[in-house]
């Protein structure tokens, strides 16, 4: 197996504006009718391969090369898209490879390959159908060649690992002997899907094509992009967000060894030299004076004080509302309100934020990892003010993703203004790790107020949730914010899969100037968590058990029932734990999938938490690559723990106090001894996310399962904050 | 000149004596396998061998690498794979992999003291940081690579 996207997407001299015509290499190219560039011309060939639809390349030595729109971040969709293709297609996978499409021949034909954006957990779910009517378009073109060389109706001919057969004659060719006259063919119109029980590569846990590379140093991320004559840039952005840079004094460093150049930017300073160490240190010891702006006096508990009146105020939007909560919670026997609160997040991707650009002959060319190629196009065509045509953008594995790289696209900018100041000469802009941690778009903060009402028997009968929180949406999207409420902030409570007759969600949303963004699992990163401890807070009211009192009021979401009847088998929920141990349960749905998960731990001196299992059961439908699937399982519980535990921003005069892994650390190996159990229940019939969904449910089960343990109720993360750590 | 030796190679070097290793290693000599992470020791993703111990390579000044040997990524594997290489890809370990360059050096460095380690060693030898998580398969790599050698 090979892999490619890795040394190609940063050849610069052979990828560089190499606007393909519809033929090339002796074959011509033809789309497929899956949506997006449905012309004849659609498809895109290369030397010496035949471009079957834009979606496939099949070379005369049998090679097929599947394009990829999405981003690989090491979550597996470089392979698992493959795989989509693949199945449709009847290739032999062993001769199978996969390369970024090209984004600027993306934008110019009208997003040929659909969307490239990496998020939300959507590359699988979002891009199935047409991938898989694609490897369909294709094979059926490849046999149609195959059989109109033979004079013999494309019927009587099927396709097998690479091989076209005519079953009466025993004839056989290669997809590599016909690949440059299926090219020419037409595009079927329709084109049959296989049904699952004939799914031979869907369901495989095929290697993925990225990680041989990845063990030997040979992966080229965005970091290591290395282009003849490059420069290496450093930057100090303004701390306050906001703020305007006042002066720069950049004489201090102008003679210093290898700098080049100096960039004064509105609100940055930059430093380009021949070495990124010495960019760094000269960037560093430039004497600069900030205007903080309005926002130098912001703290976190003033940011926290604003969100406690959003759960006082009155006339707040609401988001929905069943029955009558308000009612009834004020006549119940039996009322519970309780108040959690979440800290602001940063991503802290390994590698920092890391864009190359080079400004030459008319022609803007960036490297990046990127999550969202279009918003990376768009970013550096608007900041160099050229037409999208002179632009392209070469994507590169990115050292992590976790949403910082999609919309965001600030580190783009900065290295094309870097790069439009210095013509001809290619420079690579890599944030260090302080302006990473202080510059980033931020998981919001939120406070949330829950009142339940349970009826004389124990039953829920009643909940009113009001939400406070900044949002993401109104920064990022503003046309998505609706009637003052951010639809994606309020799910896990508008969208709750509990059947409690009178509800009502409210909202109040409550923006600083901190900057916003997506954060792995975004509101499924606390929203379950408020909502699930509730529950368990209800639960010990009511002297239910958990999963007992959950079962009514999940009868009619059968399959988040089903992920928690499928975590509490696992863990033997039904069975005393052993001595000394304690649990706790948590379901959450989320971008598509079902999950539910079971943690056990042991505490020591009241505060020292040994997680000894977490149980993740996990419905998304249909699995492409159940290994890849165990690994995100596997690599969300790490960041969910990672998260409960540690990961906290703060605000201090108007900027972040947090700089590094010793002030914001992450999750560390000697913290992960936990046995993960992931519990892939796949009941069919949907396609539904992974790189998300499997952490949702965990920071619940482990306060829940810390509250068995200790008798205390954890209502704000971290839980560092609280006196806890790992053993 | 600052000497040493780079992957079984001598290399004379006019850089600052202060330039950590690992600016060296990717900016003057284009061995890009090791990764910045941190820039104050505290990730591993930087980590390479200086005289076969594992080093943080983007806190230790060039100047205290004079004439000493180091082995990056690029050079652990005699030939095409080194036996964690294999195991890493056999067990699928990698998620992004920005880290894996440094977490298979300290790997590498621990195993070579310590070929059968135990839980508490591996957590004492590898405060490497994963933002993936996939600290789960590089301890099962890890003990797959010890109950290998024990064979």
């Amino acid at each position: 197996m090979r892999e490619a996207g890795t040394s190609e997407g940063f050849d610069a001299s052979r990828r560089a504006f190499l606007l393909k015509g519809a033929a090339v290499g002796g074959a011509l190219v033809i789309g497929v009718g899956t949506g997006h560039g449905a012309a004849a011309d659609a498809g895109v060939a290369r030397d010496g391969g035949a471009g079957i639809t834009q979606w496939v390349v099949v070379e005369p030595d049998d090679t097929v090369t599947v394009r990829i729109a999405r981003s690989e971040l090491g979550q597996g969709s470089f392979t698992g898209l493959a795989q989509l293709v693949c199945e449709e297609l009847e290739c032999d996978w062993r001769n199978v490879r996969a390369e970024y499409a090209d984004v600027n021949e993306h934008m110019r034909r009208d997003c040929l390959w659909g969307s490239m954006v990496t998020g939300g957990s959507r590359s699988i779910r979002e891009s199935q159908e047409m991938l898989r009517k694609a490897g369909a378009a294709a094979r059926q073109m490849l046999v149609a060649a195959a059989a109109a060389r033979w004079g013999v109706p494309p019927v009587e001919c099927g396709a097998s690992q690479g091989v076209i057969t005519h079953a009466a004659s025993g004839r056989t060719l290669t997809f590599g002997a016909v690949a440059a006259e299926a090219a020419r063919r037409e595009i079927p119109g329709q084109v049959a899907l296989k049904g699952p029980k004939d799914w031979r590569l869907i369901g495989s846990p095929v290697p993925r094509f990225d990680i041989p590379d990845k063990t030997t140093g040979r992966q080229i991320y965005a970091a290591d992009v290395r282009l003849p004559g490059l420069l290496h840039a450093s930057i100090v952005q303004v701390p306050v967000f906001g703020g305007r840079l006042k002066s720069a004094d950049v004489s201090a460093v102008s003679g210093t060894r290898g700098v080049r150049k100096v960039v004064v930017g509105d609100d940055f300073v930059a430093v380009v030299a021949d070495n990124w160490w010495r960019a760094n240190r000269a960037v560093r010891a430039l004497p600069v004076e900030w205007d903080a702006g309005e926002h130098a006096a912001v703290t976190s508990d003033a940011i926290r004080a604003r969100l406690r009146t959003g759960l006082d105020a009155a006339d707040v939007p609401v988001a929905r509302r069943d029955g009558e909560a308000e009612a009834v919670l004020a006549s119940a026997p039996m009322v519970l309100e309780a108040e959690y609160h979440a800290p602001y997040l940063a991503h802290a991707t390994l590698e920092p934020q890391t864009a190359t650009a080079l400004w030459q002959d008319g022609h803007l060319q960036v490297w990046v990892g990127t999550q969202n190629g279009e918003a990376s196009i768009r970013a550096a065509a608007e900041e160099a003010g050229l037409p999208l045509e002179r632009v392209n953008v070469h994507k590169l594995h990115a050292g992590g993703g976790f949403g910082r790289r999609g919309a965001h696209q600030d580190y783009t900018r900065q290295a094309v203004r870097l790069a439009m100041e210095l013509p001809g000469t290619p420079v690579r802009l890599q944030w260090s790790r302080e302006e990473d941690i202080r510059h980033d778009r931020y998981r919001p903060v939120e406070s949330v107020r829950l009142r339940g009402a349970l009826d004389e028997a124990g039953n829920w009968i009643a909940w009113q949730v009001r939400q406070a929180e900044q949002s993401i949406l109104a920064s990022v999207r503003p046309a998505a914010v609706r009637g003052g409420i951010d639809p994606v902030g309020v799910r896990a409570f508008a969208d709750n899969p509990y059947d409690v007759p009178n509800f009502t969600n409210t909202y109040a949303m409550h923006d600083s100037h901190v900057p916003p963004g997506f954060w792995r699992a975004v509101a499924h990163t606390h929203n379950p968590y408020f909502r699930e401890c509730f529950i368990d807070e209800l639960c010990r009211l009511a002297g239910r058990d958990p999963v007992e009192f959950r079962r009514p009021l999940l009868a009619k979401s059968p399959k988040d029932l089903a992920v928690l009847e499928a975590a509490a088998k696992a863990v033997g929920w039904n069975d005393a734990a052993p001595e000394g141990v304690h649990r706790g349960i948590a379901v959450a749905d989320a971008y598509g999938s079902f999950t539910a998960a079971a943690v056990e731990l042991s505490v020591r001196e009241e505060r020292i938490v040994d997680v000894r299992r977490v149980v993740v059961a996990l419905d998304c439908g249909h699995v492409v690559n159940p290994d890849a699937v165990i690994a995100q399982v596997e690599g969300g519980v790490a960041w969910a723990l990672g998260m409960a535990m540690h990961e906290e921003i703060t605000i201090r005069a108007g900027h972040v106090e947090q700089s590094n892994f010793t002030d914001y650390p992450v999750l560390r190996m000697h913290e992960m001894t936990a046995r993960v159990e992931a519990l892939l229940v796949p009941s069919g019939g949907f396609w539904g996310g992974v790189g998300e969904p499997p952490l949702a449910a965990v920071p619940a089960a482990l306060c829940n399962a810390l509250f068995a343990a200790t008798g205390r109720r954890v209502r704000s993360l971290p839980l560092k904050r609280h006196g806890f750590s790992f053993a | 000149m600052l000497e040493m030796t780079v992957n079984g190679r001598p290399v004379a070097l006019d850089v600052e004596p202060e330039m950590p290793l690992l600016w060296v290693l990717r900016d003057e000599l284009g061995l890009t396998g090791s990764k910045y992470g941190c820039g104050i020791g505290v990730c591993g993703a930087c980590t390479v061998h200086v005289d076969g111990a594992a080093v943080r390579a983007c806190v230790l000044p060039a100047s205290e690498v004079a004439g000493r040997s180091v082995t990056t990524i690029e050079a652990l594997a005699a030939d095409d794979l080194h036996p964690i290489q294999k195991a890493w890809i056999a067990l699928q370990v990698p998620q992004c992999g920005y880290c894996q360059s440094g977490m298979i050096m300290s790997v590498a460095a621990l195993l070579a003291s310590t070929p059968q380690p135990s839980d508490d060693q591996i957590d004492e030898a590898l405060g490497n940081i994963c933002r993936c998580g996939t600290y789960v398969r590089v301890r099962r790599a890890i003990h797959a690579l010890a109950a290998e050698s024990k064979k």
